[in-house]
């Protein structure tokens, strides 16, 4: 078995790496990991489980007093984005900090050493996964919603800013998945990539209600969360940006996230 | 074909790799040979392309790592890290490679059966034995059919039948004309499988010798004799490249073979009481060359406790 040890012979020219090669081989590192599954599963479940939940139990009578949100339709039947914004945004930096933490990067890299083309495929790949299973979610939550609501409070797909609302939701929800991925690929380091997301999507808004009321009004709206949740909610109150421009503020946070994890690939060792 | 070129790497005032020169030839093993910390795995790295030389430069096959267009085919590496990731598939790792590259499935299944792994491939490579990871390591190395193979410390952890794979394994590709750069820590390893040496200590090259010259600057082979009548059988046997040391009735020669000291014995008369090929040690020519490179000396017992 000293030679023919080798029997495939495999020309350089037939297999040149190319971005749709590289997309495709992300694609199959996603479906081939549990956890990724998993992730992705959790933020189907939390959408349509937590949506059911609270459309169900909805008793107009006792939530006078609650945000303001969870009294129309859209804010009853959408409250597990909220979740579900956390485990997309948790897959993303799973899949991107994941093979840093395992040394799979070294790999990754010396199949693709351009680099580049492994973060834009791995930022697609979580971004449309997220963005599929966010719109079908958040379209099954409020179907439900629909069949559970009492009247006063259901709303019809067709009523203005439903559609928006929806699709909005799994777009804001595609963008939190690419957040993760640029995240993770930043940090190199899955702790340190969930602290982050958490921090940014969570915890920001809530640290600006210390800082002084005018500084608050004025900042909070463009923190990241804030800012791209602005998309899901249907009568937006006057202090938050309007749908559009907030998935816009979202989605330069995200874009100068993905640039800085850009400049550190490019930049430093593996 | 591999070449380093003044190729430095420091990390802040630590220098890693120092001005290393080398080129590693095709159709031949090359052992890259040196303690622990000389800087083996660094330059691997450099090599390809994850790590960015401070200075210098490397290149395989007359360019830079990152300018391949379809790496694979022609450069495949094991690294010394592990580099798997646990919760997939043996099978699910080599294909999310193979798909960079357009390598087909028929492919995998190929380099799967090579590394004697075809039986666990739909096993997840966290539960791995570090033998079994060293095996998917080279599989995955091999997937693109290279021209050139490099591989980090690859009997790491295998156990002897695999390391017996892996020599003929690699003596094969050599003789396909493959170049094939190996690193260890083991010159007993390296005398097995290696032609040619490059050693290396605390970031320099120390030697880039063959592996015969290594062995005749080591000393050669010598003959242990014992015999009746020493001086006799010393001026019986004298002749160009032969040299006789010992005192007593014990002799070492080097330059002659037991079987000719033997016979010119036995043709003199002279009774033999022992004679002993005897091999010299690689790994102490190794060590005294490398002596002053070692990183981490181990101490001895009593000169860590003498002190109370």
């Amino acid at each position: 078995m000293t030679t023919a040890t080798v029997m495939t012979t495999l020309s350089p020219a037939d297999h040149r790496v190319t971005g749709p090669r590289v997309l495709r081989s992300e694609t199959a590192k996603v479906w081939s990991l549990r956890s990724a599954k998993i992730t992705v599963g959790l933020a189907m479940l939390f959408l349509v489980v937590f949506g059911w939940i609270f459309s169900g139990t909805y008793d107009p009578a006792s939530t006078n007093q609650g945000p303001v949100d969870y009294q129309d339709a859209i804010g009853i039947s959408l409250v597990g984005a909220n979740f579900a914004q956390l485990v997309l945004g948790v897959f993303g930096v799973l899949i991107a900090a994941g093979e840093y933490g395992t040394g799979l990067i070294r790999s990754t890299f010396m199949a693709v050493p351009r680099r580049l083309p492994v973060l834009w495929s791995k930022a697609v790949v979580a971004g449309v996964c997220a963005l599929v299973v966010g719109t079908a979610g958040a379209f099954g939550a409020f179907l439900i919603g629909y069949g559970l609501l009492p009247d006063g409070v259901q709303l019809p797909l067709t009523a203005p800013g439903v559609l928006r609302c929806l699709f909005g939701a799994g777009m804001y929800l595609g963008l939190v998945a690419v957040f993760g991925v640029a995240l993770g690929m930043l940090l190199r380091n899955v702790a340190g990539g969930i602290t982050l997301l958490v921090a940014g999507l969570l915890l920001l808004p809530e640290l600006a209600n210390l800082l002084p009321r005018s500084w608050n009004t004025t900042i909070a709206p463009y923190l990241p969360g804030r800012a791209g949740g602005a998309v899901m909610i249907l009568y937006p109150d006057p202090q938050s940006l309007s749908p559009g421009a907030g998935l816009a503020v979202f989605a330069a946070w995200v874009a100068v996230t993905l640039a800085a994890a850009t400049y550190r690939l490019k930049r430093t060792d593996a | 074909m591999i070449e380093a070129r003044a190729l430095t790497k420091r990390y802040g005032t630590k220098t890693a790799v120092d001005r290393v020169e080398f080129s590693v030839r095709p159709g031949v093993v090359t052992g890259f040979l040196g303690p622990n910390g000389a800087g083996k795995s660094t330059t691997m790295r450099m090599i390809l392309g994850l790590d960015k030389p401070t200075e210098g430069t490397v290149t395989v096959l007359g360019r830079s790592y990152t300018g391949f267009p379809a790496p694979l085919t022609e450069v495949g590496a094991l690294l010394e890290a592990r580099s798997v990731h646990p919760g997939r598939t043996a099978r699910a790792h080599l294909q999310g490679l193979a798909y960079t590259h357009g390598i087909p499935k028929s492919r995998v299944e190929e380099v799967l059966a090579l590394a004697g792994l075809s039986e666990v491939a739909g096993k997840r490579a966290g539960g791995f034995s570090l033998g079994m990871g060293q095996r998917l390591g080279i599989a995955a190395a091999l997937l693109g059919d290279p021209q050139v193979l490099i591989l980090d410390e690859p009997v790491n952890g295998l156990d002897p039948e695999g390391v017996l794979w892996v020599r003929n394994l690699l003596t094969g590709l050599a003789a396909e004309g493959r170049t094939i750069f190996v690193s260890s820590h083991l010159m007993s390893e390296m005398a097995l499988t290696a032609q040619h040496l490059i050693i290396v200590g605390r970031g320099r090259v120390l030697a880039d010798t063959s592996l015969e010259e290594f062995v005749r600057t080591a000393g050669g082979d010598r003959v242990k004799v014992v015999c009746a009548d020493p001086g006799r059988l010393s001026t019986t046997i004298a002749g160009p490249g032969v040299e006789v040391t010992g005192r007593g009735e014990e002799l070492s020669i080097a330059g002659l073979g037991a079987r000719e000291i033997g016979t010119a014995a036995a043709r003199e008369g002279i009774a033999l009481y022992e004679l002993t090929v005897q091999s010299v040690s690689l790994e102490e020519a190794f060590m005294d060359l490398t002596r002053d490179a070692v990183e981490y000396h181990a101490r001895s017992l009593e000169s860590v406790g003498g002190s109370r």
